[in-house]
């Protein structure tokens, strides 16, 4: 079971925004489906090493030169706003 | 020739190769049947034929293809089926199209999808749901629906998808087409918008199992730009096996029918009497934790797109929501641009990354993730290759399943497991239920794409299961 506070909680750590009815839905929605994970708990997994990744591959280098980056202003075309060779955004203390 | 858009992909490129058809017709066919589609398979189709010149000498003469919208193609929309990235003209293209542009395809049209890859309907999208051609009011399955659907109707010769827990083999077995999800690694990721980077996988759709073969020979590769892209230690050879003398095929102990549609379950069986007839044995096999594969997904999937989606913050691209501070601009942002799937998952992410919870979700769903790969090694010591239907049902009607997200998610329950050890795995046509195509999976240890498709190529054969695009539905 998770609650409204545990939803605003998470909501809070994930930078989203959710309405009044947004919390009830999710608070519902998100409780099912821990439900159904729940079902992992049956399982005995002390001595079990966890997989984070399935295909063996060692540390990959690629040589120390220097290459071409992304030219500023191709990086600047998308932006939402943009000032002074930069990306402008709300200051964080307003 | 009547219906240039009934070809495969090998014969138009054997008609170019000898002059019987020119690519540039090719393409305008496509190109107009795509323009004028309405089953909202597109996001963005090419307004223009391009000069096919260079791509014509190539390999692949210029045969046009679809890509899914969440690989980055650049100066044109790439939008992974999300409003927060709506209009976005990414300024790099994803490895596998250029190496495909490379081998002589040309970018027809990007298509539609479920947002940022999450959904098993196509009706996540913000760019509204994908209609399945065999039947308009059903699905066409997801998360790339578009695809499956664009390749099913005629709309392309072939197509680019990508596959986290079934989202190639799912609508390929909806929309009665072949789909491949290749070994973990084997593809480049760089330049596909992620959602779950320890499965994202990018495979081919096509018609049939030669066209899948064909361009899967030109997709993988190691790539320098993706640190866990491994390339394929063979190449990949066009199929060409007859018969399936000797091979042993793996039925699931568990798989019972319980679950699965009946008509799924008697396409499911009738093909495997098939495969008898050609040759092939067909045992049980044990996979314990198979059952367990769903709970361990929907743990690290979400998971790994919580912490990917939180680059998408109105600071560097896409859209922006107004406010007075830094933080409200973050989560406003979000608020009014991510879908409710996106939001859900990236909801159950965090929470099971988060502090006090971790062990128990993440890090246990990651040991569940390793009994079910050991399960598979064993299992493949006994037999070639593993076979279910793909998906539980056929395409089901519009809105059927949107109000119930565990509902949806059963979908996925014989693609998943496969996804979480990193195999490889086919879906091929095997018959009808109730006029609508079955799918059946054939799925093979790491690297064994060869194998696979020898197996579905002489399968196909004598399934002999009709997908010639004008004749959709002829026989239903």
């Amino acid at each position: 079971m998770i609650d409204r506070t545990q939803v605003l909680h998470v909501a809070r750590l994930a930078r989203l925004q959710l309405t009044d009815d947004e919390v009830g839905r999710m608070s519902t929605e998100l409780s099912n489906i821990l439900g159904h994970i729940e079902k992992l708990s049956a399982l005995d997994l002390t001595d079990v090493e966890p997989t984070t990744h399935v295909v063996a591959v060692g540390s990959a280098l690629r040589p120390d030169v220097v290459r071409e980056s992304l030219p500023r202003e191709v990086a600047f075309e998308q932006a939402p706003d943009i000032a002074d060779d930069g990306f402008r955004v709300p200051s964080p203390q307003a | 020739m009547t219906h240039l858009t009934d070809l495969t992909a090998k014969t138009a490129i054997d008609a170019i190769t000898s002059g019987d058809l020119d690519a540039a017709e090719l393409f305008d066919a496509y190109r107009s049947a795509a323009a004028a589609e309405d089953l909202n398979a597109y996001t963005w189709v090419a307004d223009q034929t391009p000069d096919l010149g260079a791509a014509a000498a190539a390999p692949l003469r210029g045969v046009p293809l679809a890509v899914k919208d969440l690989f980055c193609t650049a100066g044109v929309p790439s939008q992974a089926g999300s409003r927060i990235l709506e209009g976005y003209r990414p300024p790099h293209t994803a490895t596998v199209v250029e190496r495909l542009a490379a081998a002589g395809t040309s970018l027809l049209g990007k298509t539609n999808q479920d947002e940022f890859a999450m959904g098993s309907s196509n009706e996540n999208s913000a760019y509204g749901p994908v209609k399945n051609p065999w039947d308009r009011s059903r699905v066409p399955g997801g998360s790339s629906g578009g695809s499956a659907a664009a390749v099913a109707a005629g709309l392309a010769p072939w197509a680019l998808g990508t596959d986290t827990g079934g989202s190639i083999r799912q609508p390929a077995a909806l929309c009665g087409i072949v789909g491949l999800k290749p070994t973990y690694g084997t593809v480049s990721r760089y330049g596909m918008i992620a959602f779950a980077s320890s499965l994202d996988q990018a495979g081919p759709f096509a018609r049939d199992v030669t066209d899948v073969a064909l361009l899967y020979s030109h997709m993988h590769g190691r790539d320098p730009r993706d640190a866990t892209s491994v390339g394929h230690p063979e190449a990949t050879v066009l199929p060409t096996a007859e018969r399936m003398d000797g091979l042993r095929l793996g039925v699931p102990e568990d798989l019972t029918g319980e679950g699965v549609e009946p008509g799924v379950m008697a396409a499911f069986e009738a093909a495997l009497q098939t495969a008898r007839d050609l040759g092939a044995s067909v045992e049980r096999v044990a996979l314990p934790h198979a059952d367990y594969g769903l709970s361990a997904y929907y743990v690290i999937a979400p998971a790994e797109a919580s912490s990917n989606l939180a680059r998408f913050d109105g600071v560097r691209y896409g859209r922006r929501s107004g406010a007075d501070d830094l933080v409200s601009m973050y989560t406003k942002t979000r608020h009014d641009y991510f879908g409710d799937e996106v939001k859900r998952r990236i909801l159950i992410g965090t929470y099971a990354l988060s502090s006090g919870f971790y062990d128990a979700y993440y890090a246990g769903a990651q040991k569940v993730r390793t009994l079910i790969a050991r399960d598979f090694t064993a299992a493949f010591a006994g037999v070639d290759l593993i076979v279910t239907p793909t998906s539980p049902g056929v395409a089901f009607p519009l809105g059927a399943k949107t109000d119930d997200p565990l509902a949806m998610y059963l979908n996925d329950y014989f693609t998943v497991p496969i996804s979480l050890a990193g195999l490889p795995a086919i879906s091929l046509p095997c018959g009808l239920s109730e006029g609508l195509p079955v799918g059946l999976q054939l799925a093979g240890p790491a690297f064994s794409e060869n194998r696979i498709l020898d197996a579905a190529y002489a399968w196909e054969r004598a399934l002999a299961f009709d997908s010639t695009p004008s004749r959709i539905g002829a026989a239903r």
